[in-house]
C-alpha cells in the first residue's frame, strides 16, 4: 500500500502532500522535512530508493524522483515493488506533461485541485488505481468539462447580467 | 517524456489569471515562494490566516470566492498552519450542488479530517446522497471521500449503495467502488466479510481497469488466507499470459510494455498462493518462464517485471530451470551501472539465497563492489544480504565489516538495527569467546546507548554462565578475557553508560576472582569510574555495588581489607548522597564492611550470580500468625482489586519511579468504595463519617501507600515504634532488617549474619518499648494525622490472609479502610514530600538494579539489610519534632504515609491506633515486590 506521495521543490517546500492514512499536519510537516533531510543529503547517480522506517516505520520504502526543481516522492509498504513505484512516478509525471503541456512547478502549485484530481486517479486509498496515462488524462479531462459545464450554468448568467448592467 | 522545465514561462501566465483563481492567491503563493527564511513564510503565512478568517467570516460570500478561500486554507495546511478554523466551510461546500464546489469541498474535507473528526456526521448524509447521484463524477467524489472519512461506525450508512455501485455502468465508478471496499476491508474486517464474493465476481469484468483494481483487495484477502483462493490459481496464470500475449487494449501498454503494474500485482498474487504448494507451482512456471524470455530488460518497467518474477520463484516451490533463469536476470542486474538496478539484484539474491545458496558464490565481486559503494540505500541493501548468508565461516569478516559501517554513520535509527544485528550474529556464530567479548565490546564502545538493555543483560549472563558447556575452565577463561578487556577500555574517555554498567558488573563480580589482580586495583578503577561519570547514577549505583562485591569476598577469603582512600572518599559522598538508591548502597557498602567472613560470605556468595534464590511467594509461613490473628477476632483478607500495571517496571531509572502516580492529577474517575469491608472493627471504636469515606482514601490507594502497606501485613516488628523515639536511623534499620528477613524467609542461612548483627541494637531497645501514653498518642495523631487509624485496621484486616495476596493484592487493602477524619491542614506539609520519596525510592530503584545485575542471593539479603535505611534518613527533618513524641508515635512511619495521602486525624484515630498495638501487628517496610520481581 502506498503511504503518502509527496512532491516538494529542492528548497524543501512542499508543493503538494497527500498521506493516505490520517496524519495530523505537525506530523505532516516533520515527515516533510524528513524526506527532504534525507533527500537532498543524497549524492547524485545513485538509487531512487531508501528504506525510511526510521521516519514512517518498519517496512516503509520511498521512492523518489528528481524533475528539474521538483522531487515527487513515493512512500509505500512491503507490498509494491520499487521499480514499479519509480515508473508509477514517471505516469504521474507523465500525465501531469499532458495535463499543463510541459509542466513546471508552478504548474502544480497553481493547480492545486487538478494536481489532487489527476492523483486521485491514478492513486485510490493507498492503492494503485489507473497507470495507463491516457486513461487519466480521458477522466481527468471529462471531470474539467463537466466542471466548467456546470460551472458556467451557475456562472453565466451573473456575469451575463452584471455585463448587460453595464 | 519532457523534463519539466523551471522559471518565467509560468509568471506570464500567472498574470493572465488564467487558473481561475485570484490575483490575492497568486501573490500569495509568489510571496511565500519568494520568502527568503522559514521566518518570513511563517509571517506571510499568519497575515494570511488573519485575512481568510476574517473574510470567511463576512455575510454573503460569493461561492465562487468561498471556493478560492477553500484552496487557499488547503495550501495554509500544507504549508504546516492550522486551518481548522476553515474546516466547516468546507464541510458546507460538500453540500453544494455546484460539481465544482462539491469536488472542492471533498477535496479539502479529505485532506482537512480524519475519519474521527466530530465534522464527519455532517458529511456522511451528503455521502449517502452523492452517492446516488446521475452523474458519475459526483459519485467518483464521494467514493473518493469515503475511502477517508468513513471509520468502522459509519460503514454500514453507506455499504448497500457502495455494494450497489460495484455495477455501475460506468468503469471508473466500478473501479472506484471495489476499491472503497477494499478499504472497508482493511478499516474493518468483520463488516464487509459478506461481501468478499464481489472482488471474485468483478476479477472478471470487461474492463481490463476493473480487474485490474480487483487484484488489490485480492492480494490482501490472499495474504490473509490463502487456502479459500487456490481456485483461483488458473485464472490468474490466464490472466497474466493473456495480458503478455497483448491481449489488452492498447492503451494500457506502457512503455511498449502490456499493462506492466497488472502484470506485477498477479506475479504477487502468484507468490503466495504458490508458496509451498508443488501444483501451483506447476501450473505457473510455464507463464514464468515465459515472461523472462519476454521480458525487455531494457526498459525500467520491464526491470520491475523481472523483478517480480525472481521474487515469485523464491516463494514457490522452485523448478530449476526457472531458478536458473532467475540467476540470469540477478546477475543481470547486479552487472548492470544502474543504482536501481544492483539495488534489486542484491534484493533478488537475499531472496534466492535461502533456496540455492551457491548462488551467492559467483556474483562474490559484485556483492563487495555494492558494499564499497558510495550509495547508502545500496550499502544498507548489502548488509542485509550479508546478514543473511552469515554462516560461522564467515562471520568474523562480516560482523567486523558492520560495526566498521556502523561506526561510520550517524543515522541512529539504522545505527541501533545494525548493532542489535551484530550482537545477534555475533551470539549466534560467534567462534570464539575471545572473539565474542571483543566484538561485543566495540559494539558497546560505539553504540552503547543504543542497544537494547536486554543485550548487556545477555552479556552478563553469558560471562556468568559461560557457553554452556560443562567445562569450568573455559567459562574462567572467559571471565579472565573480558576482565582483562575491561581494565583495558575502562579509561577511555566517554564510554556508554550501558556499557560501562555492564563493565562495572563484571568486574565486580570476576575481577578478582583468579587472583590475577588484586582488590585494589579492580576497586581503584572502579572507583575511577564512579568519579570520571559522576553524573549517572545508574552507572554510580553499579560500581558502588561492585565495590560491595569485591570487598565481600575478599573479607570472606579471609584477607585484610584496606579501602582506599578514593573509595572511602566514594562512599563517604555518596552516603550524602541526594539519591536514595546511591545513599542505600554506600551504607550497605559501609555495614559490609563491618562484617565478619562468616556473615559477609552467606549475603555474597562468591560467584553466585547464577544461583536460583528461591522465594516463598505464598508466604506460607506466615500461615500460623493469620490463623491467630483470626482467632482472635480478626478479619481474613479479601483480595478485590488487582492493582495493574503497577510493578511492571523493573528497569533502574529514576523516572520510572512509582510515586509519580499520587502526586499528579489523577483524572479518571475514582473506583466506588467497596462496601464489601466496611471497617467493622474500626467501627467498634470509630464512628465512620460515611461521606468522608470515598474522599478520603481513595487517593491514597495508588501505589505508595500500598506497597509499603502490602510488606506490613505480614511483618510483625516490635523493635521499629522505636524509630521515631530516636534520632538516628541505625538502631531502627537493623530492626526491621530482621524482621523483614524473617518474614521474607530468602534464604534462611543467612539470618544468622544478619542476626548477629542487628540483634544488637534491638535488644537494647526492647526494654524501652513504651506503653502508650494517650497524651501523646494524640499529640501524634494530630501532627502526622489520624490515618494512623486506618492503618491499623488494615494490618487487622489485611493481615489474616496473606498467604492468598501474593505481591500484588495487599494494595488493595488500604483502599478498603476508610479514614474519616479530616487532616490539620497547616501541619500537612511538613512530611509529605519527604515521606512519599523516602517511602518509595529504595525499592524501585533496587528492583531494576537487582534485577539487572546482582542475582546473588546474598545481596538480597544485605539489600533487605538496609533497606530501612534511607528513608529514616530523609525524614530525619522530622525528628525533632518527632522526639518530642517519642515512644508514643509507634508506627509513625506509617502515619506519615497516610498522612501524605490524606492525613486525617482525629481522638477516634488515636483509638484505633491503640487497638492495633494492642493487636502487636506492626509493619515494617519492605517491599515484597522486589523479590517477585527479582525472581518471579
Amino acid at each position: 500500500m502506498i503511504k503518502a506521495v509527496m512532491m516538494m521543490n529542492t528548497q524543501g517546500k512542499p508543493r503538494l502532500a497527500k498521506f493516505y492514512d490520517y496524519t495530523p499536519v505537525e506530523k505532516q510537516q516533520e515527515l516533510i522535512r524528513g524526506v527532504f533531510s534525507v533527500l537532498c543529503s543524497r549524492p547524485e547517480n545513485v538509487s531512487n530508493f531508501l528504506e525510511i522506517d526510521s521516519l514512517f516505520g518498519p517496512d516503509s520504502r520511498l521512492v523518489y524522483k528528481h524533475y528539474a526543481t521538483l522531487y515527487f516522492v513515493l512512500v509505500f509498504d512491503g507490498s509494491e515493488n520499487e521499480l514499479a513505484m519509480l515508473d508509477l512516478i514517471q505516469v504521474l509525471v507523465e500525465t501531469l506533461d499532458k495535463c499543463f503541456s510541459n509542466v513546471c512547478e508552478l504548474d502544480i502549485v497553481f493547480n492545486y485541485s487538478k494536481m489532487h484530481a489527476v492523483l486521485d486517479e491514478i492513486v485510490f486509498g493507498g492503492q494503485v488505481l489507473e497507470t495507463s496515462s491516457a486513461e487519466v488524462m480521458k477522466a481527468v479531462e471529462e471531470i474539467s468539462k463537466l466542471e466548467a459545464a456546470s460551472n458556467s450554468i451557475s456562472l453565466v448568467p451573473k456575469s451575463v447580467s452584471g455585463w448587460r448592467g453595464r | 517524456m519532457e523534463q519539466l522545465k523551471t522559471i518565467g514561462r509560468e509568471l506570464a501566465m500567472g498574470s493572465q489569471g488564467g487558473f481561475g483563481q485570484s490575483k490575492e492567491f497568486l501573490d500569495l503563493v509568489k510571496s511565500i515562494g519568494e520568502a527568503r527564511s522559514k521566518a518570513e513564510e511563517d509571517r506571510i503565512v499568519l497575515s494570511e490566516i488573519d485575512i481568510l478568517k476574517r473574510k470567511l467570516l463576512e455575510p454573503d460570500v460569493p461561492k465562487r470566492k468561498m471556493k478560492e478561500y477553500i484552496i487557499r486554507l488547503v495550501y495554509i495546511e500544507m504549508l504546516g498552519h492550522d486551518a481548522s478554523f476553515g474546516y466547516i466551510h468546507a464541510v458546507k461546500m460538500t453540500h453544494d450542488d455546484n460539481l465544482l464546489l462539491k469536488r472542492t469541498g471533498y477535496l479539502a474535507v479529505t485532506l482537512f479530517l480524519n475519519e474521527d473528526h466530530d465534522l464527519i456526521i455532517l458529511i456522511v448524509n451528503t455521502i449517502q446522497k452523492d452517492l446516488r447521484s446521475d452523474n458519475y463524477l459526483v459519485v467518483c467524489a464521494a467514493l473518493n471521500a469515503i475511502c477517508r472519512l468513513i471509520n468502522e461506525e459509519t460503514i454500514p450508512a453507506v455499504l448497500p449503495q457502495v455494494v450497489e455501485l460495484l455495477n455501475h455502468q460506468k468503469e471508473a465508478v466500478r473501479k472506484k467502488a471495489i476499491m472503497a471496499l477494499h478499504r472497508f476491508h482493511r478499516k474493518s474486517p468483520s463488516s464487509v466479510s459478506h461481501l468478499i464474493s464481489n472482488f471474485r465476481k468483478r476479477l472478471c469484468d470487461n474492463d481490463p481497469g476493473v480487474m485490474g483494481a480487483t487484484l488489490c483487495p485480492l492480494f490482501d484477502l490472499i495474504s490473509e488466507d490463502v487456502t479459500s483462493y487456490k481456485d483461483l490459481v488458473s485464472s490468474f496464470v490466464s490472466i497474466l499470459k493473456q495480458v503478455t500475449e497483448r491481449r489488452l487494449p492498447k492503451s494500457y501498454d506502457y512503455h511498449q510494455m502490456p499493462a506492466p503494474f497488472i502484470q506485477i500485482k498477479l506475479l504477487k498474487i502468484m507468490a503466495l498462493l504458490g508458496s509451498g504448494d508443488k501444483n501451483a507451482s506447476e501450473i505457473m512456471s510455464m507463464v514464468l518462464g515465459d515472461l523472462f524470455r519476454k521480458c525487455d530488460s531494457s526498459t525500467n518497467i520491464g526491470n520491475a517485471i523481472l523483478y517480480e518474477c525472481i521474487r515469485c520463484i523464491s516463494c514457490i516451490l522452485p523448478n530449476p530451470k526457472l531458478l536458473e533463469a532467475a540467476a540470469d536476470a540477478i546477475s543481470k542486474f547486479l552487472k548492470s551501472d544502474s543504482h536501481n538496478l544492483k539495488y534489486m539484484g542484491i534484493d533478488g539474491l537475499g531472496r534466492l539465497i535461502k533456496i540455492s545458496p551457491d548462488i551467492a558464490e559467483q556474483h562474490q565481486l559484485a556483492v563487495i563492489d555494492c558494499l564499497e559503494d558510495p550509495d547508502d540505500t545500496l550499502k544498507r541493501k548489502t548488509f542485509e544480504l550479508l546478514y543473511k548468508m552469515t554462516k560461522s565461516s564467515n562471520v568474523e569478516v562480516i560482523v567486523d565489516r558492520m560495526i566498521d559501517y556502523m561506526i561510520s554513520i550517524n543515522d541512529n535509527h539504522y545505527k541501533t538495527e545494525i548493532a542489535s544485528r551484530c550482537v545477534e550474529l555475533a551470539e549466534q556464530f560467534a567462534p570464539s569467546n575471545q572473539w565474542f567479548i571483543q566484538t561485543m565490546n566495540k559494539v558497546f564502545e560505539h553504540a552503547g546507548d543504543l542497544v537494547n538493555i536486554k543485550v548487556a543483560h545477555n552479556l552478563m549472563r553469558l560471562i556468568a554462565e559461560g557457553f554452556g558447556e560443562d567445562d569450568d575452565d573455559a567459562d574462567s577463561k572467559l571471565r579472565l578475557s573480558a576482565v582483562e578487556s575491561y581494565l583495558q577500555l575502562i579509561s577511555e574517555p566517554k564510554l556508554p553508560s550501558l556499557f560501562l554498567q555492564v563493565i562495572s558488573w563484571v568486574l565486580g563480580e570476576y575481577g578478582t576472582a583468579d587472583g590475577k589482580y588484586s582488590a585494589s586495583y579492580i576497586s581503584g578503577k572502579l572507583c575511577d569510574v564512579a568519579d570520571a561519570y559522576s553524573s549517572d547514577e545508574t552507572v554510580k549505583g553499579y560500581a558502588v555495588s561492585a565495590l560491595m562485591k569485591i570487598y565481600a569476598f575478599e573479607i570472606a577469603s579471609g584477607r585484610k581489607v584496606d579501602v582506599l582512600p578514593e573509595c572511602q572518599s566514594l562512599i563517604e559522598e555518596l552516603l550524602a548522597s541526594h539519591s536514595t538508591d546511591l545513599q542505600q548502597r554506600a551504607y550497605e557498602l559501609q555495614a559490609l564492611l563491618a562484617l565478619d567472613a562468616r556473615a559477609v560470605e552467606t549475603i555474597i556468595p562468591l560467584d553466585a550470580s547464577c544461583e536460583d534464590i528461591e522465594v516463598d511467594k505464598e508466604l506460607s509461613f506466615l500461615n500460623g500468625y493469620i490463623q491467630q490473628a483470626i482467632e482472635s477476632g480478626a478479619q481474613p483478607y479479601i483480595s478485590e482489586r488487582e492493582r495493574s500495571g503497577m510493578f511492571e517496571t523493573t528497569d533502574y531509572h529514576p523516572q520510572d519511579h512509582h510515586e509519580v502516580p499520587s502526586h499528579t492529577l489523577r483524572f479518571e474517575a475514582y473506583e466506588l468504595p467497596k462496601p464489601s469491608v466496611p471497617p467493622q472493627a474500626s467501627t467498634e471504636l470509630v464512628p465512620v463519617p460515611e461521606p468522608y469515606y470515598s474522599e478520603s482514601h481513595q487517593p491514597i490507594s495508588t501505589s505508595l501507600v500500598s506497597e509499603r502497606e502490602s510488606s506490613e501485613i505480614k511483618l510483625r516488628l516490635d523493635g521499629v515504634k522505636q524509630k521515631w523515639g530516636r534520632p538516628s536511623y541505625q538502631p531502627t534499620t537493623a530492626a526491621s532488617s530482621t524482621t523483614q528477613q524473617a518474614a521474607n524467609g530468602i534464604t534462611s542461612h543467612s539470618d544468622g549474619g544478619v542476626g548477629s548483627s542487628s540483634s544488637k541494637p534491638r535488644s537494647s531497645y526492647e526494654p524501652k518499648k513504651p506503653e502508650i501514653d494517650p497524651e501523646k498518642q494524640r499529640l501524634a495523631a494530630s501532627l502526622f494525622g489520624g490515618s494512623s487509624s486506618s492503618r491499623t485496621d488494615k494490618k487487622s484486616s489485611g493481615g489474616h490472609k496473606p498467604t492468598k495476596g501474593t505481591v500484588n493484592k495487599p494494595a488493595t487493602v488500604p483502599k478498603e479502610n476508610p479514614t474519616p477524619v479530616q487532616p490539620p491542614p497547616d501541619l500537612l506539609d511538613l512530611g509529605e514530600p519527604t515521606a512519599t520519596i523516602s517511602a518509595m525510592d529504595p525499592f524501585k530503584e533496587l528492583e531494576g538494579l537487582m534485577d539487572s545485575s546482582s542475582q546473588d542471593g546474598g545481596s538480597n539479603d544485605v539489600m533487605g539489610l538496609y533497606s530501612d535505611a534511607a528513608p529514616v534518613t530523609t525524614t530525619t527533618s522530622v525528628d525533632s519534632l518527632l522526639s518530642e513524641l517519642s515512644d508514643s508515635s509507634k508506627g509513625n512511619s506509617r502515619t506519615y504515609q497516610s498522612q501524605t495521602s490524606k492525613g486525617p486525624n482525629t481522638k477516634e484515630a488515636l483509638e484505633k491506633d491503640a487497638l492495633v498495638r494492642q493487636m502487636g501487628v506492626n509493619p515494617t517496610s519492605q517491599n515484597p515486590t522486589l523479590f517477585k520481581d527479582l525472581l518471579g
